[in-house]
C-alpha cells in the first residue's frame, strides 16, 4: 500500500498525519483517550468515524485521522491493547508513506495498571505492572504478579 | 525433578509430575517430622521467615520443618518494630532479608507479593500466602493429606465448602486437583462463590465443577469434604460478613449421609464451621492435615536448598 493515494470518502483525506483504521467497533473514544485529546497540548485536527462499514472480517469498524502528528511507539502499543486489529498509516503529502498493523507483544509492561486493587503492583512498589497476553483478540491479559485477569483494559491504561 | 534454587510462588508453577515428586519426598520426611529419626541435612543454612499477616500453623510448621532439618530460622513477626512501619517498600525489605538468609518464606496481605519478592531476591522465595491469592504449600499439604488417606489422588470426588471467593487455599487446591481428574463441587453462598476467572480456568483445564449453595445435595457422594472458614478479615464491608457468617456448620447429624471413609479437611483455624463433636469421628482429618504441614514443608525446603 505504501505510496498509494488514500481513498476514503466518509472522512476527508488529510495531508500529513496518521490514520488509525480498523479500530474495533465502538473503541474510537477509548483510542482518543490514549491520544490525549482532552489535554491542552493537542493543536491538530482529529476526525473520527464510528460504526463505519468495514471491508475486513468484522462488519463495522471505527477510524480516526489525526492531522500533523505521528504516533510514538508507546501510544501505538496502547492502541494495540484495545484495538488489536488496527492499522496505522503515516500520511505525508496525501500519500501513505508507511503502513503497519499494531502489534500486541506477548508481555505487556508498564502500559496498564492491574484492575485488582489488592495487587502488589498497586501498592507503591518500584515495579511496572506486567501482563501476559493469553488471548490476542479481543485481548485477555493476566497479571504476572497477582494472576488475575485484567478487566476493563481501557479504564486501566497508564 | 530439580527444584534446587527454584522459587515456589504458585501451584500453577508445578505440573502433576512436580507435585507427585514433592509428595513422595514428603512421605520420606514423616519419621523426621515426628522426631523418630534425626537428619541435619540443612545444617548451616538460614531461612528468613517474613510474616506480614498473622499465622499460626504455616509459620510454626515452617519453623519446625527448618529446625528438624538443622536449618536456622530468622524472622520478623512484629512488623511495627521494623522499617516497614516507616514506609519501606516490600522490594527493599526483600533485598535486605535476601542478604541475610538462603531462602525466604513470605506471607503478605497483598496479592502478587511473593512474585514481586521472587523478582527482587537472589535466593529462592516460598509463598506462604499472599492475600486472597496463592498458598501453594498449603495446597501441597492438602494434596498430601488426601493421597495419604485415600491412597491416590486420581478421580476423587471433592466438595469445597465455605468462602470460595476470598479463601486462597481453595483456589490453589481446586486448580491442582484438576491435574488429577477430580470431580469438584463448589458449595458457597452466591456472594462467596469461586471467582469467575478461576472457575473458567478450571473449565479450561477440563474440569466441570458443579456450583451449589446447598451442602446437603453434595455430601453423600463426597470422598473429601474440604471446609473453609468465612474470613472476617477479607470482607471490605463488615455488614456483608454478617450476612454470610455461619452459613455452613458440619456436625454429626449432617455426616450421617456421608460415605463411611469420607474425610473432613479444614486448613484451620476454624470458628464454628465444624462442630467439636466431629473431632472424635473417623471423618476428622484436619489435625493430621495440620501435622502434615511439617513433612511437606521439610520436603519443600530440602528440595529447594539441597542439590540432590
Amino acid at each position: 500500500m505504501t505510496g498509494a493515494k488514500v481513498a476514503e470518502t466518509k472522512i476527508p483525506p488529510i495531508r500529513n498525519g496518521t490514520v488509525i483504521d480498523h479500530i474495533s467497533n465502538g473503541q474510537a473514544l477509548n483510542v482518543l483517550k490514549i491520544l490525549g485529546v482532552n489535554e491542552q497540548n493537542i493543536d491538530s485536527v482529529i476526525s473520527i468515524g464510528m460504526h463505519v462499514p468495514s471491508s475486513k472480517g468484522s462488519m463495522w469498524k471505527d477510524i480516526i485521522k489525526v492531522e500533523d502528528r505521528e504516533l510514538d511507539p508507546k501510544t501505538v502499543d496502547k492502541i494495540a491493547l484495545i484495538a488489536p486489529d488496527a492499522t496505522i498509516s503515516i500520511i505525508r503529502d496525501y500519500y501513505i508513506a508507511e503502513k503497519f498493523h499494531v502489534r500486541l507483544e506477548d508481555r505487556i509492561i508498564g502500559l496498564a495498571r492491574c484492575s485488582n486493587p489488592y495487587c502488589i503492583t498497586n501498592k507503591g512498589e518500584p515495579i511496572d505492572p506486567e501482563f501476559k497476553v493469553e488471548v490476542r483478540s479481543p485481548p485477555k491479559l493476566r497479571c504476572v504478579y497477582c494472576d488475575r485477569i485484567l478487566t476493563n483494559i481501557s479504564e486501566n491504561l497508564l | 525433578m530439580d527444584f534446587y534454587d527454584k522459587d515456589l510462588v504458585s501451584i500453577r508453577d508445578l505440573d502433576r509430575a512436580h507435585i507427585e515428586a514433592l509428595l513422595d519426598l514428603s512421605e520420606e520426611m514423616i519419621p523426621y517430622a515426628r522426631g523418630e529419626k534425626v537428619e541435619r541435612m540443612l545444617d548451616g543454612r538460614v531461612l528468613g521467615n517474613l510474616f506480614f499477616e498473622p499465622s499460626t500453623r504455616t509459620k510454626l510448621s515452617f519453623e519446625s520443618a527448618a529446625c528438624r532439618l538443622g536449618c536456622d530460622v530468622i524472622d520478623v513477626s512484629e512488623i511495627s518494630m521494623t522499617s516497614i512501619s516507616k514506609g519501606e517498600t516490600l522490594a527493599d525489605t526483600i533485598r535486605m532479608v535476601d542478604a541475610y538468609c538462603d531462602v525466604i518464606v513470605l506471607r503478605h496481605p497483598h496479592e502478587g507479593a511473593a512474585r514481586l519478592a521472587a523478582k527482587f531476591s537472589e535466593n529462592p522465595v516460598i509463598n506462604a500466602g499472599d492475600g486472597a491469592g496463592s498458598h501453594p504449600t498449603q495446597t501441597l499439604l492438602d494434596l498430601f493429606t488426601m493421597r495419604k488417606s485415600k491412597g491416590s489422588l486420581d478421580g476423587l470426588n471433592v466438595v469445597l465448602v465455605g468462602d470460595l471467593k476470598y479463601g486462597r487455599t481453595v483456589h490453589s487446591l481446586a486448580e491442582a486437583l484438576t491435574a488429577f481428574g477430580a470431580k469438584l463441587t463448589l458449595v458457597a453462598p452466591e456472594t462467596l462463590q469461586m471467582p469467575d476467572d478461576i472457575y473458567n480456568h478450571l473449565k479450561e483445564k477440563g474440569c466441570n465443577p458443579v456450583k451449589t449453595s446447598v451442602l446437603e445435595d453434595a455430601i453423600d457422594q463426597a470422598d473429601v469434604l474440604y471446609v473453609t472458614r468465612i474470613q472476617r478479615e477479607r470482607f471490605p464491608d463488615p455488614g456483608e460478613y454478617q450476612k454470610v457468617a455461619g452459613t455452613y456448620k458440619i456436625d454429626n447429624s449432617m455426616l450421617r449421609e456421608a460415605k463411611s471413609d469420607m474425610i473432613v479437611m479444614h486448613p484451620l483455624p476454624r470458628v464454628n464451621e465444624i462442630a467439636y463433636e466431629v473431632d472424635s469421628t473417623p471423618h476428622a482429618m484436619y489435625f493430621e492435615q495440620a501435622f502434615n504441614g511439617v513433612p511437606v514443608r521439610m520436603a519443600i525446603l530440602r528440595a529447594i536448598l539441597r542439590r540432590e
